[in-house]
Order: structure tokens, then sequence, then C-alpha cells
């Protein structure tokens, strides 16, 4: 799976946390743009980590800010 | 009210930026809830404690349902006596650490009575309870390891985790199966903790702990379980949650605490670990800190081993439980557990306006209760958290009841 195909497998995830519709980009912060809250984002983290077979620790979540980097941080982790 | 006011500019440096900005939307949320005229629900003063259930509150007698009081210990004679004997003969404080000139007669004997209490090889007693999770994780868990833990775990336990910079891996709410998937996530090798409680505090549900303990231990897991709100009064012998499961002997490291059913304060840890007395030297929450008052030990010494002793005092807390949850499910109120399962019922409230004032109307009925609001409660709930006491009379349950059903109804809770 390359960069394209698992940032595709996380726009699919997102989709149902994505209440307002915003229309993201790497850009898109989690806290400011899609204003998730701590239980929304466990919840979304859970299902990515279920999906690519991962853990993301706390203390990874927190370096990530934006969409783009957790779709990096995602490729990264599945090695 | 006090105002908030921005600092002055200091005299000819840069303009001073002010650390406290970042407080500014709780400060409008709490001036915002004190202008609708309610009572200030967190600056609350107890002026005369009259029994472990009655005090005098804002000038009225109040029926105390929102202490950890649960099983009356904070009156009785014997504890009392205990205390008073230990300030005359050996003075109000240590004024030292439990490693230098802190280490009085009494703090081992209190770590006798739990040894005793828990039928562990092993017990450190910390100033206070949040400062023995601080120490014992933090101190276990360091870089490299990693802590899988419940998310709704206590403030102390996530403050442990992150004061030990180990990988920290919450999983939700007592859901057994996504414990498992991320304990068999984790790398070959790396060290494994487990963090559950027996009681959570919020709701007053308890967790699944044989089966969460047996799936740590298969996956090679050390497992710690914090049993601050079941000390005494769940279990045969009142050891907690693992002890009426029957699987106490699989926790690696109970953590426990003295504010809460041994009714005064300090916080401990039991364990079986060979290389458990080692904590004393290298757990800095333990060395760097003042030991507790010679007093506060005797006292806790006392009530630890009257509470093994504490079966009738038991039955009749958990009757009390039953009756009130029983009570207010009736009286249309939406709790926080279908069943009762601790000496904890919490009343969910619409929001915090509305629980701000059946707060109030409760305290004007003469009851207090906690309010419990976001980040202390789970999924953002207001909750009105009734915790009983051995203590209370059965007749003074029907009157928490009656109190409830009054305000419920001139609030529009019911």
């Amino acid at each position: 799976m390359d960069r394209a195909a698992t940032e595709a497998k996380i726009a699919e995830l997102i989709a149902p946390f994505n209440k307002k519709g915003v229309a993201i980009s790497d850009a898109t912060s989690f806290a400011g743009d899609l204003e998730f809250d701590s239980l929304t984002v466990m919840d979304f983290v859970a299902a990515i980590e279920d999906e690519f077979d991962i853990i993301i620790s706390m203390n990874q979540q927190a370096e990530i800010e934006t969409y783009g980097q957790l779709v990096d941080a995602v490729e990264k982790l599945r090695g | 009210m006090a105002s908030w006011s921005t600092p002055s500019k200091s005299c000819g440096a840069e303009p001073m930026s002010d650390l406290f900005s970042k407080f500014d939307p709780l400060i409008a949320m709490r001036e915002g809830l004190l202008a609708t005229g309610v009572t200030d629900p967190f600056g609350m003063v107890m002026e005369k404690v009259l029994s472990p259930t009655t005090a005098i509150c804002n000038g009225r007698e109040t029926i105390l349902l929102g202490t950890y009081n649960y099983m009356g210990m904070t009156f009785d004679p014997d504890v009392i006596a205990a205390g008073k004997q230990a300030l005359d003969d050996f003075g109000a404080g240590t004024t030292g650490s439990r490693v230098l000139n802190g280490t009085y007669a009494g703090h081992r004997a209190v770590e006798d009575a739990l040894k005793e209490f828990y039928g562990m090889d092993h017990a450190m007693v910390f100033s206070t309870g949040y400062q023995a999770n601080l120490g014992i994780i933090s101190t276990i868990a360091g870089k490299g390891d990693y802590i899988v833990l419940d998310i709704d775990s206590h403030a102390s336990i996530w403050d442990g985790c992150k004061m030990g910079d180990a990988e920290v891996v919450p999983f939700k709410h007592n859901d057994i199966e996504a414990m498992e998937k991320r304990l068999k996530r984790i790398p070959e090798g790396a060290g494994k903790l487990v963090i559950l409680e027996g009681v959570y505090s919020m709701l007053g549900d308890i967790a699944p702990l044989k089966e969460m303990i047996r799936i740590a231990k298969e996956n090679g897991a050390m497992v710690l379980v914090d049993e601050a709100h079941s000390m005494g009064f769940i279990g045969p012998n009142g050891r907690g949650v693992a002890e009426e499961q029957g699987c106490l002997d699989d926790v690696d490291f109970v953590i426990g605490t003295f504010s809460k059913s041994v009714g005064t304060v300090g916080g401990f840890c039991v364990s079986n670990h060979p290389k458990f007395e080692i904590m004393r030297l290298v757990c800095r929450p333990y060395v760097f800190t003042a030991s507790l008052p010679p007093s506060v030990v005797a006292t806790a010494a006392t009530s630890i081993r009257k509470l093994m002793h504490g079966h009738n005092k038991r039955a009749h807390l958990w009757e009390n439980s039953r009756v009130l949850h029983k009570g207010l499910r009736d009286a249309g109120f939406q709790l926080g557990t279908e069943t009762p399962q601790s000496a904890i019922i919490s009343v969910i409230m619409p929001d915090l306006e509305r629980g701000a004032a059946m707060w109030e109307a409760l305290l004007k009925e003469g009851l207090y209760v906690n309010l419990a609001r976001p980040p202390a409660t789970p999924a953002g709930m207001t909750l009105l958290r009734c915790s009983l006491c051995a203590e209370h009379s059965a007749e003074q349950v029907q009157t928490i009841i009656g109190m409830f059903t009054r305000a419920g109804a001139a609030t529009g809770i019911i």
C-alpha cells in the first residue's frame, strides 16, 4: 500500500467523524478545523489502529496535529 | 466576586505575556454560571462537622451524601483516641522524608496493618493517594515501556503516566477486546503495564477485572489496580473488586488511599513483588516529600484494623446503596449504572446549568452531593454524584430520596 492508498483508507475512516463535512487537505487540523474533542480522538484513533493493526500511542498522537501528519505517521508505523 | 484583569506592563521591557490567558475560556464559563445567581458549587465551606453524615453548611444542617467517608470512620472513638495519643507522644509532624528522619514507629505500624489487611508481603505508604499513583506508575514504567490503560482513569494515573515517559496507550472504558488488541500490538520484548480501577468513581461502575487481568497476564503484562473506591466494603474481606472477583492474587500492585473508607489522608501500594522494597529508594514522590504526621498514621492503622472486622457495616452500606439506587430510579432520574455496583450512585444531569440548579436546590433542601463536570467526567457529562456511608441510617436514605424528588420536580429534571 503506498501513501495514496493509505490516504484513501484514512479518508474513508474519517468520514463518520467529520460531522460538519469540512473539506479535508493535508493541512487540515484535528483540533482547530475538525473540532475533535478527546473522545472523538480516541474513537478515531481506535478505528485507524484497528484498520492498520498499529499502535498510535498518546505520546505519538501529541506530535500529530494535521491530517497530513497523520497519514505520514501511519505510513511510518506500518513500516 | 474578584475581577480578572491583565497584569500591567513591567518597566522598560517588552510587554509581559500573560501566562493565565489559557484559562480565559474556563474563567468565562465560571462567570457565566455564577451570573445566573446560582451558589458557587465549588466554593462551599463546612462550618461544623457533626458526624460522618451531617454537617453545618452555609448555616444549615445538611446531610452529607458527597464525601468518600464510605465506612464512617472519621469519628470512630478508637480512631480519634489513637490520633490524640500519637499527637501527644510523637508531636504534630515529622518534618522529614520517609527515607531520612520521617519514618516513625507509626509509619511501620500502618504498613504492617496494610500487609495484614491485604494479605500481601509489602506495603508502602505515601503522603496522598495521588502521590501513590504518581510515584509507583512513573517509577516502574519508563521510557520504552508501554502502559495500557482505561480511558476513564483517574487524573493521578494519567499524571503518573506522563511523568514516567512510557508509551501511553488508552482503550475504551471497560472494553476487554479493545484492551486485548492493543496489548497484542505492543512490540516484542517491551515492558508492559496494564492499569485498571476496581470502581470508576464518576459513574460508580466496576471493571470486569477477572477477564481483563487474565488477558493482561496472557500477554506478559504486569497489572496495577487502583482500589481507592472499594477498600473496606467490596470483597469478602473488604480488599476490593479484585478480591470480590477472585483475582487479587494476579494483581501485581494494588493502589489505595486513606482518604476514603479509612477516613483520614494518605496513599499506599501493596504488592507481593519480591523486589518491591527498592521502591523506597527510587520513587521520587515517596522520597522527596515529608511523611504523614504521626497522628494521621495512628488513626489510619487503627481504622484499617477495625475495617477488617466491619462485616455488619459493609452489609448496611450495601443495603443503603440498593435502596437509594432503586428510589432514585423509581423517581424518574437517569442513573450512571443499571444496577447498584458500589457505594457511588451517579445521577446524570442534562447539562451544567440545570445540574448546578439541581445541586443548589438539593443544598437548600439540606443535602450535599458532588457536582461533577468535565474534564473529571466521561463523555462531557454533568453528574450529581452521591456517595453513601455505612453510617447513613435507613431513615436518612428515605429522607434523601424525598429531597431528590422535590428538588428534581422544582428544577424540571424529572
